[in-house]
């Protein structure tokens, strides 16, 4: 069965994904309103850099992180001129690592939420005097109730699944850096197989869960995001 | 028909004669020499090591899964020895084929002194070492630290990584400011390659007997046979020397 560390990583995990995924609907709604609406030539860039984490392999975002958060890293340059010293084997290292990691999770179905309000219900409101934030909350976060919902549970699940950034910037720490994924490793490697397979089972049930919940409430939005 | 029949023997016949090739699996710490080794190797015999490396638990949960390695340079002595028990390797082809010697290390120069009081007076954040639950050099890293009398005060700072190389990683890219790291990764013919180390004693910790295995995919494999003999050769100690083990 498992035990207090065992448990100790399921809660960091679930910490973890919680901040991750709150972080991205607060920075990941302009982010992804901006991608929707824009004419910009930006465009493009910025939606091939949201979607880098889909096709990079975690290890390499977790490398590169890992450089740059050391003490001769730009990242690490900075926190340490601003007193915090360097991010890695930080809980604060891991979010902003997987903030990065799960970002095209929630900005794509967002985008793609915004994108279907269409310009028509806001030209209404605008006629009607609602100022833009007012149409903003009032007019678009209803009508783009899947993307926020479907965004929100596969950030969550997605950071849920973690394991090669955390691997690489991590460090292993109970209570602070060591989560689910590493865990699992961890027993897998010292033979711990019955151990290995209460967390990897419970896994599995939990992904599963997680997407069935999410095709029956939204099949359509789920769909979108594998265009 | 008959032409099919003597394409398949010649295919057949050129294939036995290509068994020139042997899978090995390396620990993380023995990549640097083995990949020296297997360019004397192929130089010498003319058989072809293909080379995987990374941590001796993982290499073992892989063999015993049906992974087509064919020779095992373990981390420790403890990993060929279970293989052994369950039938997964050639009974009695095990044998220690170097000594590896733990070293504290630091990237930046003159950080770590010979004796590694750094340890006690030094002003770092984090201090890197393999995972000691699986990997030897990570086990003897928690046996020096507690012969100093040192484990409950440092063990806040302490990361671990996956393996050593991982160790290593955290410490050279300055992440981590100290390492316990297997000396064959910052060390080459008689001096540290860069940064300050402290060479620790083998009395502070149980040896780091590596052994190697002919696993059992490789019973038949004359380049497997072969790469093993020579591991025993002088050259290939004297090579493996120059990295920092005892053999």
């Amino acid at each position: 069965m498992l035990d207090g560390s065992d448990f100790a990583a399921i809660w960091l995990t679930l910490k973890l994904a919680a901040v991750v995924t709150l972080l991205l609907l607060v920075f990941g709604t302009p982010l992804a309103w901006w991608l929707a609406r824009t004419h910009s030539r930006l465009r493009h860039a910025v939606g091939a850099v949201v979607a880098l984490p889909l096709v990079l392999p975690p290890t390499v975002i977790g490398f590169y992180m890992l450089l740059a958060m050391g003490p001769n890293g730009p990242l690490g340059q900075a926190t340490q001129a601003l007193g915090l010293g360097t991010l890695s084997f930080t809980f604060t290292g891991l979010v902003i690592a997987s903030v990065f990691y799960s970002l095209p999770f929630v900005v794509q179905p967002l985008t793609n939420a915004f994108e279907a309000v269409g310009t028509r219900p806001l030209e209404v409101a605008a006629t009607l005097g609602a100022t833009p934030w007012d149409t903003f909350w009032s007019v678009v976060v209803p009508l783009a109730r899947p993307g926020f919902v479907t965004g929100a549970i596969l950030g969550f699940a997605h950071t849920i699944g973690e394991f090669g950034v955390v691997l690489m910037i991590g460090g292993n720490i109970p209570d602070k850096t060591r989560v689910v994924s590493t865990q699992i490793y961890d027993h897998v490697e010292a033979m711990e197989y019955a151990q290995a397979h209460w967390l990897a089972g419970g896994m599995l049930v939990f992904s599963f869960v997680v997407l069935l919940v999410l095709y029956t409430l939204y099949p359509q939005s789920v769909r979108g995001t594998r265009r | 028909m008959k032409h099919l029949v003597s394409l398949v023997a010649v295919l057949a016949i050129s294939g036995a004669a290509q068994a020139d090739e042997v899978q090995v699996a390396v620990a993380a710490n023995f990549a640097g020499p083995m990949e020296k080794l297997a360019a004397e190797f192929q130089r010498d015999t003319g058989h072809k090591a293909i080379v995987a490396t990374g941590a001796t638990g993982k290499f073992y949960a892989q063999i015993r899964n049906g992974a087509p390695f064919e020779v095992l340079l373990a981390a420790d002595d403890e990993t060929p020895a279970k293989l052994e028990t369950e039938g997964h390797m050639v009974a009695g082809s095990r044998f220690t084929y170097a000594t590896g010697r733990l070293v504290l290390w630091s990237a930046k120069d003159g950080v770590v002194d010979a004796g590694g009081n750094v340890l006690k007076t030094g002003t770092y954040r984090h201090l890197s070492i393999a995972n000691p639950k699986t990997a030897p050099y990570g086990a003897a890293a928690v046996a020096t630290l507690q012969k100093l009398g040192l484990y409950d005060t440092v063990q806040p700072r302490i990361v671990q990584g996956e393996n050593i190389a991982q160790a290593w990683q955290f410490a050279s890219t300055g992440n981590a400011e100290l390492g316990f790291v297997a000396q064959a990764q910052v060390w080459r013919d008689g001096k540290f390659t860069s940064g300050s180390g402290w060479i620790v004693p083998a009395t502070m910790h149980d040896p780091i007997r590596q052994d190697a295995a002919l696993l059992a995919k490789g019973a038949k494999n004359p380049a497997a046979q072969a790469l093993l003999q020579y591991l025993r050769t002088d050259k290939a100690k004297a090579l493996i020397r120059t990295f920092g083990y005892e053999v």
